[in-house]
């Protein structure tokens, strides 16, 4: 049960914009911004990104929601995102893409850990500017989002259906609250 | 020097602020409503020294710096009572209270799951209520995205903290808002 009187069975973080529509505002229009507005990263791999960081932090219902709607975008790729969560194998992913994901999990770590050497490895790879910035602030938000749900106890309900589910409809509909 | 252009040579967060405005504001209005708003039981002295706290813990020199100061204005007090929060609240001269939900602030610094039932308990009997539970783990989660942003993006950071001091009344006086999207 949650640490605080929120209505119960609302999942995860909707239960806390439920509590708190004053702060959900600004955490769905990040959301929306970081993970479906313009950036040089695809939609797909920014939701892995948030996944990834999830899944080192033991957040559960932010891993399989995000998990679920970077397979929505990823479509006929979508082993991508299973493969690197539970097998932590990156095969199928550019090298740009292993390079930003280095940085993300540096980012979980803390932001010190980040070093110039991972920036020009992942340059090197061919990631510029935009793709590093939008890398480590959906990992420090993500590190944010995180803490959130768990810090509270926020219900975390389990079964993969419900998570597809939602995924569906963050790839389709978006973060709004 | 910032491990990206940001295309102008603000300090702290203000840098990738000003680099990306369309996250910039929304973190922003996120700043203000957490810390600033007035519609809060917590004051705002008690909610920037959260943020000062968690910021000292993740070593974030330009975060601890500028919530240090303004908590330190809000309060009254001298750089030498928020360094002693920081360095050992359970030893400072504040509220049972405030010492309740810093320790919890400190659990959510860690990760989430690190905050105890035990610990939430111990705040509510101290009379903070779910709305002061909710906002202490929302601004120790949001310090911990403000820290790696600024950190893991190595923005530089004034170093004479007197600087931070004296900026503190103009911050206070406008809010976050705006704060960083202008020059």
């Amino acid at each position: 049960m949650a640490y605080i009187d929120v209505e119960e069975g609302v999942p995860g973080i909707r239960s806390l914009f439920q509590f708190s529509p004053e702060t959900g505002n600004p955490l769905c229009q990040l959301a929306e911004v970081l993970l479906r507005g313009n950036s040089p990263l695809r939609s797909a791999e920014r939701e892995l990104i948030a996944a990834y960081v999830s899944n080192r932090n033991g957040c559960m219902f932010c891993m399989n929601s995000h998990a679920a709607a970077a397979r929505c975008w990823y479509g006929k790729e979508k082993q991508i995102v299973d493969e690197l969560l539970h097998e932590k194998n990156a095969r199928l992913l550019s090298e740009k893409m292993k390079a930003l994901l280095l940085i993300a999990g540096k980012v979980q770590v803390s932001g010190k850990s980040v070093t110039p050497d991972d920036i020009e490895y992942a340059r090197k790879a061919g990631a510029n500017d935009a793709d590093i910035h939008d890398t480590v602030l959906i990992a420090a938000s993500f590190s944010m989002f995180n803490r959130y749900v768990d810090g509270l106890s926020a219900y975390t309900p389990s079964g993969e259906a419900v998570y597809e589910e939602m995924g569906k409809r963050m790839c389709e509909k978006g973060y709004h609250i | 020097m910032a491990y990206i252009d940001l295309q102008n040579d603000l300090p702290g967060i203000r840098g990738p602020m000003i680099y990306r405005p369309e996250t910039g504001a929304i973190l922003n209005e996120l700043a203000e409503i957490l810390l600033h708003d007035e519609n809060n039981t917590l004051s705002r002295g008690d909610r920037e020294m959260i943020g000062a706290y968690v910021s000292s813990e993740n070593d974030c020199f330009f975060c601890q710096h500028v919530h240090g100061a303004m908590a330190q204005h809000y309060y009254g007090s001298d750089m030498h009572f928020i360094d002693s929060i920081k360095k050992d609240f359970q030893r400072a001269d504040i509220s049972e209270k405030l010492k309740s939900l810093l320790s919890i602030a400190g659990s959510v610094q860690k990760g989430g799951k690190q905050v105890r039932p035990e610990q939430i308990e111990a705040a509510k009997n101290l009379g903070a209520s779910d709305r002061e539970i909710h906002d202490t783990v929302l601004i120790a989660a949001a310090f911990c995205m403000f820290n790696r942003y600024v950190d893991g993006l190595n923005t530089w950071a004034p170093e004479d903290r007197q600087v931070y001091v004296d900026r503190a009344p103009m911050r206070a006086r406008d809010g976050y808002s705006q704060a960083g999207l202008v020059k």
